[in-house]
Formats: C-alpha cells, structure tokens, sequence
C-alpha cells in the first residue's frame, strides 16, 4: 500500500488531530471559549465520525492500523460521546468562572487517542493510542485547577496511570521479545495453539495494564477516588468513551493478538470479571457518595462487559460490543443529571441530597431514577438488555457458573440503586433545588428516553451493526 | 381479532398518558386534577375490562391451542409474540376485573400524589396483563420483572410506617429469584436456539439439565406464589401496602408464580416436575398446616390474611403439581377464587382501616352492632376463606385435593387439616373483630359501608357465589387446555 491509501484509511484521526492543532491555535487568539469554538469542535468529531463509517477499510501502516467494521462501530460509539461531553461541560465550565477554550480541545485529543485505541493493529499504535488518550485525561481530570479536590484527582489518577503504562509497556516488550513481533497478526501465528510462558507473561502485564484503563478489580483502586474528584461533566466523558474505547482494544488484543491461546486468557477473565462485579457490589453497598458509588458501578459494570469477553467468541465480543454502547449512555446521562443539580450554587453530591428530589425536579429524578434502573438491570431499561446480551453470550459459552455468579451479585447492586429511588421518591424533600441548566437537563432527559423506551427500537439497529462489529475480530 | 390482547395489555397506558395530559386542564396536585384522574383511571380500568369481556367472548373454548396470537420479529432473533389459551385467558380477566375495584377502593384512602398512585396501577395493570399473554420468553421476563417497579413505588410511596423495608424486601426477594430465572431462560435459548414458548413447550430437554433448569424457575415461581420458607416478604409486603396494593398483589401477583409452574415447569421440564414432587407437596404441606398455624397467632389483621394468603397458595402448588386434570382444574379455580376471595378480605380490612387508622385485631370487637352490612359480607368472604360448600374456595380445595389424593395420599390427608386449620384461624378473626360487645369508645360512632363500598363489594360477592355454584363457569375455558397439559405431560413422563 502508498502513503497516500495509508493516510486514507487514518481519515478520522487525520481530521481530528489537524482540527485539534487548528483549535489551538484559534484558540490562543481568542483566549476565550464561546459557543461557536465549542460547535466548531462538536463539528469535528461528526465529520471524523462520518469518515471512519464512509471511509475505506483496511489495514495500513503495514499492519499498524485498522479500519473495519469494529473500529468504525467503537468510533462512532466514542465520537458520540466525546461530541456529548462538550456542550454538556463547557456551559458548567463557564458558570464556575473557569473558562478555558482547552477543555474541547482536549476532549478531541483524547478522542483521537481513543479512535487509534480502536484501530490498533500492533503494540505500537496500540501503546500511542492508549498515552494520547490518558494524558488527554489526566488533564481533564485536574482542569479546574483552583480546585483542590479536582487537582487531587487529576495527580491520582496520573500517577497510577503512569504505573499501568509502565504495566502495559513491560509486558508488550516481553510480547516482542518472545513472539518476535509488534504485530497482532505475527504475534498470532507464534501463539497459535497455546501460548508459551514467556509470552503469557507479556500478555498477563498487559491484561494488568488494560484492566486498569477499564478500571476493572482488582486494578479498581483509582476509580473511586478520580469520579469524586474530577468535575463531573468530566466524569461523564471519562466514565465512558475510554471504557468503550479500552474494552475494543482489549478486545482486538485478545482475538487477533491472542486467539490462539484463548483458553489461557479465558480463565483471566473470568475472574477479572467476578472479582469486578463482586467489588463493585459489595464496596457500593457502603458509599454515600453518588460519584463514588457511581464509580463502583462502573466497576461492576465493567466486570459484565468483561465476562462477555470472556466468552471468546463472537457472540461474546457482540455482547460486549452491545453492552458497552448502552452503558456509556446510562452512565454519561447519569452524570448529566448530577452536573444539572446544585442547591445554593452548591453540587449535591451525596444520596441524602436527593432527598424528595421527585417533588422538586420531577423530570430530572425520573430520568435518575431511569438511569438507577437501568444500570440495576431492570427490563425493559436498557441496561437490562446489555445484561441479556453478556449473559446469554457467557452462558453460549460454556460459563453458566460464572453467569450465576455474576447475576447474584446483580442482585446485591440492586440495593444500592434502590436506595437512591428510594431516597428521591420517599423521603421529604430537604429544601428548594437551583434551577438546572438547561442543556444539562435535556441531554440527560435524551439519554433518559434512550434507556427506556427509545432503546426497544434501537436495539434492532444496534444489534446487526455490533455483529458485523464482532464479526471483523475473526473469532469463531 | 388479532391484535386485541395488545389492545387490552396497552389501554392502561393510554390512561397513564392522559393522567399525564391533564396538566394542561388543571395543575398538578391540585385537587381538580387528582379528582379528574381518578375518573380517568377508572374509565380506563373500566374499558380494559370491557376489552377483556370481549375477548373472552371470542375465546374458543374447544381448542387447547394459543389464540389471538400476534407475532412480529423483534432484534437478536427476540420475538413479540402474543396470544392466550385456557390456563392464561381467565387471569387476563381476573386482572381487568380487579383493577376497577382497586382504583374505587382507593378513591378517599389515598390522600397525597393521586396522579403518581394512579399512574402506578395502570402501569402494572399493563405489566401483570402482559405477563399472562406474552408467549416469549423474553417478552414474558420483561413484563414479569417490570412489574417489580410499580409495585416498590406503591408500597414505598403510600405505605404504612414500616414501607421502606417491606418494599425492599419484596423487591430484593423476587428480583434474586427471577434472576436465577433468566440464567435459565438464557441457558434455554442458547440451547434450542428459540425463545418461543409453544415452541419450547414441545421441545425435548435432556433429563439432567431439566433439573437444573426446573430448580431455576422454582427460585422465581416460589418466591412469587410465595411457597413456604421463601414466604416472609409477603406479610411484610401486605402489611404495608395500600388496600389496593394488597388486593393487586394477592388478587393476581402472586397467581404469576402458579401460572408459571403451569406455563413453564410443567410442559417443558416434566421429568424433572416429576422428580421434584415429592418437594413440591412436602413444602405446599408445610405451608398449609405451619402457616395456617401462624396465622392464627396474628395480631394484624392484615398479616393474617397474607398469612393464610400463603396456605391458600399452597393448595394451588399441590393441584399443579399433582399431575392430572383434577388437580390442573382445581389450581387454576383455586387461584381464581382466591384472586376474588382475598381481594375482598383486604377490601374488608380497608374500610375498617379508613375509619380507624389500625389493624390490631385487639382494636375491634361488637362491629355487628354499628355496621351490620359490612358485618354480613365480610361474613360471607370469611366463609369463603374457610372453604364453605356454596362459595368458591369450597370448589378450588375440594378439587386440589382430590387431584393430589391421587398422587399422594398422605398429602392429601394433611393437607386436609388445613381446611380445618383454616376455620379456626378465620372464624376467630371473625368473631373477635366483628362478634362480641363493643368496648372500645372509639368505634362508638363508627359508620356502616356507604355506597361506593357496596358498589366495590358486589361484583366480588356475586363472582364468589356464581363460581361457587357454577364452578362449570371456569371449566368450560380452562378444560381443553388442561386437558392438553395433563395429556403431554403424562406422556413426556410415561404416567
């Protein structure tokens, strides 16, 4: 393949790299973010959106990149959300005084870190993928820097992220020395039939180093203390579009990297996923915090989406192909819902704030409480229909016992998000709510509608779509 | 006419969208608008009824095949498929006939958030419809589920003191049993390769996962019924409900866990129905005579109902899983009856509750001489409790014991007891709540039934007593269905 074919197939990271460099520089001159730089930037990730579905597919940069069906599905996925996040945060930005234009610039950055996350097709793109994405974030996490909290989470979260690049880098150096190449495809044919121990030690680090990008147990630690921290139209990003974006890569890694030695990371997995779903459950039982439980959600969550993984084949990855997507709209609503609530110019943070909630905001707390169900895994919210498509996958699979396992821990989640129905329908009300923003509000009424009962008809586009998806990983 | 059990399952949800509208006549929470949507949902209930007449009307009586089917492709190969048959047709009616009583019976007791009261039954009158007409497997597990939401809101929002516990354990208790559920329902599909339940109805499971997939559904249907031990969130939930909550939630809620063992246990795993009898009987057993005895220690009038609500149910699982048509006829009056029976008791424990705030048997007492009316029909359903030749529980028990008689004798004879048992505690409820002298001061000025109570009350009299003299009434719908059920299972087990 030319340069030039090369190039075409790198379209969407092409226009979203030149279009961040452009804002910057618009942005030095003006100093100031206003409603057109954020439109300009929302502009963007829709036309890198259309270009990875339109674009030709193939692979490039000698097997360094990938364009097929699963990237374009992730990258659309992501673009979508990354596109949410701007006009969700730079208003919240504004209203507290900091008002920077770099916040949807590095929202694009991270995105295009993201997008390459999703077309890796070596250890290389793979490893610039996953740091472009992560400092882009670091940043974010610690963008209101008068903040103390904020700052606190944004050097948390950059130290530890730091050790899980060192984690993903030393195994994919052992990966290279032992396989004898960065490429997936090469690596694949060394493994073919089992993977040796050398080599089984590189992917070990690297499902470490993966697992904690996805904030999955036990690599969970930071995800708490990062959600409470950060501001929360920047949770509602990072809650997200990286878990989708880390969860194809990680899917990629395994099924074309790996897929000979599936057995070996299969077990990996499985316990990964529970011991998430355990930990998530459990450790959420005891916070009062909502971004914090809503972190243990998350880990939870994602132990779901792993245990799709690990069924190995292609239901499995369509399931969590199906399963990311829903989540990433339950979680990005329920953190719009929380940026769209203040008290005395104040965030209300903790479930007690949410006390009568649904005499005061009816809209908003029906659209929490949506979101509350949904992730409990109630039909016919669309959480419930992520959890269909993991479970039968797991079960297809051969993990019937784990599925049990997994489903019981759903159960003892499902006390903590009654409690917080519980809390905004049952209780008195504690005292009047500021009137919410209004693109807060009705971006988490959209997503709100999404979960239930937009979903029961989106299900029917998204499914083909994530199996032509699953389908590119060549799993059997 | 196709198509008319969407239009029966989905009409309360044009109710739920008008309550919605009326915000643009009056304000929400005001009392104009909290008056118009009672109307609102009563007409609703009202015509879903009327739907449900009509279709039984058009049901045809000599085929045990699915009618009315509807059948659309949905996505990942899901189905919506639609349709009913004799086991599920009557409790489609049993719901549309409840809920108009229900929503009359909470015309003046619910006294805050009217529209959101209201809007909850309709919703589960949808779901609860739903369930007995969905004819796939996922289908039939969303509305069983969703159904869990309306009902946490009904007992958590307008409950009594204790709501917030008795709403989590009842959703916690059922929600950790159907999810046991859909791993078997997962499992059933990625076997079979359909979530179509005629299909699986005669679709052949291997022997050994049969059990495993019986004692997945188990977990959900006998918490649902509720089977003893996994009882305890009934009381509890009971207790703290509304009056039309505990009328909904004895009348048709609990009868998804006997129309599931008929639906799902029966036809698709009947080896391993077989096996499980023996446990099956033992526990319906224990809960005849254990919680019959519990019954009669209450002092809450509305636990013991619930109470004897459970060894009620018990009878019900005995019918079902006795295996002949007896038995299949007598679990399906039997739930029926009792849908009608026990929706009056609570009804009865409400209008006493609205007048005076309590449910301590001890309160009560002389209630004949101030409320002869109530005292003559709340006579009557005790008597109907108890079994009373003439009434319609007499019919259910008679039979399900004959039919167990058949596959267990000793069953049959201790289960008998409780038919005893039952008088006892009924009778004694009975006389200690409306016999004897009126001491209490406070109940000096208490008031007789007016007429919306009588109104409520005379459907649910006549309906007892018509069954209980022309119990042919529910035969004739349920017999060609029944009969095709005991006939494929007797041959799936070689019986």
């Amino acid at each position: 393949m030319n340069f030039s074919a090369d190039l075409s197939l790198a379209l969407p990271e092409v226009i979203l790299a030149a279009g961040a460099l452009a804002l910057l520089v618009w942005g030095a001159f003006q100093s100031r973010a206003n409603a057109v730089f954020s439109l300009a930037a929302v502009a963007l990730l829709v036309a890198a959106g259309a270009a990875a579905v339109l674009g030709p597919m193939g692979r490039g940069f000698s097997g360094g990149l990938i364009a097929d069906q699963a990237s374009a599905f992730a990258k659309v996925a992501i673009y979508a959300a990354s596109a949410i996040a701007i006009p969700l945060g730079q208003p919240w930005f504004q209203r507290r005084g900091v008002n920077n234009f770099e916040f949807p610039v590095l929202i694009i950055l991270a995105a295009l870190g993201m997008g390459m996350m999703a077309s890796a097709g070596d250890l290389i793109s793979l490893y610039i993928g996953v740091e472009l994405h992560s400092l882009a974030l670091y940043v974010l996490a610690a963008i209101h820097r008068d903040n103390a909290k904020a700052s606190e989470a944004g050097l948390k979260y950059f130290v530890l992220g730091a050790l899980s690049s060192g984690l993903l880098l030393y195994g994919a150096s052992l990966i290279y020395g032992f396989a004898g190449s960065t490429h997936f495809d090469v690596i694949a044919q060394s493994v073919e039939g089992g993977a040796g121990v050398g080599v089984l030690f590189g992917l070990v680090f690297l499902i470490c180093g993966l697992a904690f990008k996805i904030s999955a147990a036990p690599f969970h630690m930071w995800t708490p203390d990062v959600y409470e921290g950060a501001p929360t139209p920047v949770v509602a990003f990072f809650g997200a579009a990286p878990k989708m974006a880390a969860m194809v890569l990680f899917a990629r890694v395994l099924a074309e990297g790996f897929g000979g030695a599936a057995d070996q990371w299969r077990q990996i997995l499985v316990i990964i996923a529970l011991a998430s779903v355990a930990v998530g459950a459990f450790a959420g039982l005891a916070q009062s915090n909502l971004k914090r439980l809503w972190a243990y959600s998350s880990i939870a969550n994602i132990g779901y989406a792993v245990l799709g993984l690990a069924s190995g084949d292609a239901a499995g990855i369509q399931a969590m192909l199906v399963f990311m997507v829903l989540y990433m709209v339950d979680v990005t609503g329920f953190f719009a819902c929380l940026a769209a609530l203040s008290r005395d110019g104040r965030p209300m943070e903790t479930i007690s704030d949410m006390a009568g909630l649904f005499k005061e905001r009816p809209g908003i707390a029906l659209a929490m409480s949506a979101f509350a169900l949904s992730a409990l895994g109630l039909p016919p919210f669309s959480g419930f229909w992520a959890k269909f498509y993991v479970f039968k996958a797991a079960i297809g699979a051969g993990l019937g016992v784990a599925a049990v396992v997994a489903l019981v821990g759903s159960v003892v989640a499902a006390f903590y998000y009654l409690r917080l129905i519980k809390v905004m329908w049952f209780d008195p009300a504690v005292g009047a709510t500021d009137a919410p923003p209004v693109e807060a509000k009705a971006i988490a009424i959209a997503l709100a509608l999404f979960t239930f009962p937009v979903v029961l008809v989106a299900l029917a586009f998204i499914d083909p779509l994530a199996a032509a998806a699953a389908a590119a990983f060549g799993l059997a | 006419m196709t198509g008319i059990l969407s239009l029966i399952t989905y009409a309360p949800v044009a109710g739920i969208a008008a309550i919605l509208a009326l915000r643009f006549i009056a304000p929400a929470g005001s009392a104009r608008s909290a008056d118009l949507a009672k109307w609102v949902a009563l007409v609703t209930t009202l015509v879903t009824l009327a739907l449900s007449l009509v279709m039984l009307g058009q049901f045809d009586r000599t085929t045990a095949d699915f009618q009315f089917v509807e059948d659309f492709a949905w996505f990942g190969g899901l189905h919506y498929r639609m349709g009913v048959d004799g086991i599920s047709v009557l409790f489609v009616v049993l719901t549309a006939f409840l809920m108009p009583l229900c929503i009359a019976a909470s015309w003046r007791s619910i006294e805050h958030r009217i529209e959101e009261y209201l809007i909850a039954f309709l919703a589960l009158e949808t779901l609860v419809i739903g369930v007995f007409c969905a004819l796939d497997l996922i289908l039939f597990y969303v509305f069983f589920e969703f159904g869990l939401a309306p009902m946490f809101l009904i007992i958590g929002v307008w409950g009594g003191k204790n709501r917030v516990y008795a709403a989590f354990k009842f959703f916690l208790y059922t929600l950790l049993g159907s999810v046991l559920m859909l791993a078997a329902v997962l499992g059933m599909i990625g076997i079979t390769g359909t979530s179509s339940i005629p299909e699986l109805m005669t679709y052949d499971f291997g022997q050994e996962i049969q059990i495993w997939l019986w004692l997945a559904f188990f977990a959900s249907f006998a918490v649902k019924m509720p089977m003893w031990p996994v009882h305890t969130w009934l009381p509890d939930a009971h207790v703290e409900a509304p009056t039309a909550g505990s009328v909904i939630l004895a009348g048709v809620l609990l009868k998804m866990g006997g129309y599931g063992f008929m639906r799902f246990s029966l036809p698709m795993f009947p080896d391993a129905s077989v096996f499980f009898t023996p446990l099956v009987f033992a526990l319906s057993v224990i809960a005849i005579v254990y919680t019959s005895l519990v019954a009669f220690r209450q002092t809450d009038i509305k636990k013991l109902i619930a109470y004897s609500s459970v060894a009620h149910m018990g009878f019900v699982t005995l019918g079902i899983f006795s295996g002949n048509a007896q038995g299949e006829q007598g679990a399906i009056f039997q739930m029926v009856s009792h849908g009608l029976i026990s929706g009056a008791l609570f009804l009865c424990v409400g209008v006493v509750y609205d007048r005076m705030h309590t449910r301590e048997i001890a309160f009560y007492g002389g209630l004949v001489n101030r409320m002869p009316w109530y005292a003559a029909i709340f006579l009557l359903f005790t008597m109907g409790n108890v079994g009373l030749p003439g009434t319609s529980g007499f019919v259910g028990e008679i039979l399900t014991m004959t039919g167990a008689y058949q596959a267990s004798t000793w069953a049959a004879i201790v289960a008998a007891t409780g038919v005893i048992l039952s008088a006892v505690y009924a009778l004694s409820l009975y006389r200690r709540v409306v016999f004897g002298e009126l001491t209490n001061p406070a109940l000096a000025e208490i008031k007789d039934l007016n007429w919306r109570e009588v109104a409520i009350f005379a459907p649910l009299i006549l309906g007892t007593l018509y069954l209980g003299i022309y119990p042919a009434a529910v035969f004739d719908i349920t017999q060609a269905s029944v009969d095709n059920l005991v006939a494929v299972y007797r041959a799936a087990t070689g019986g």
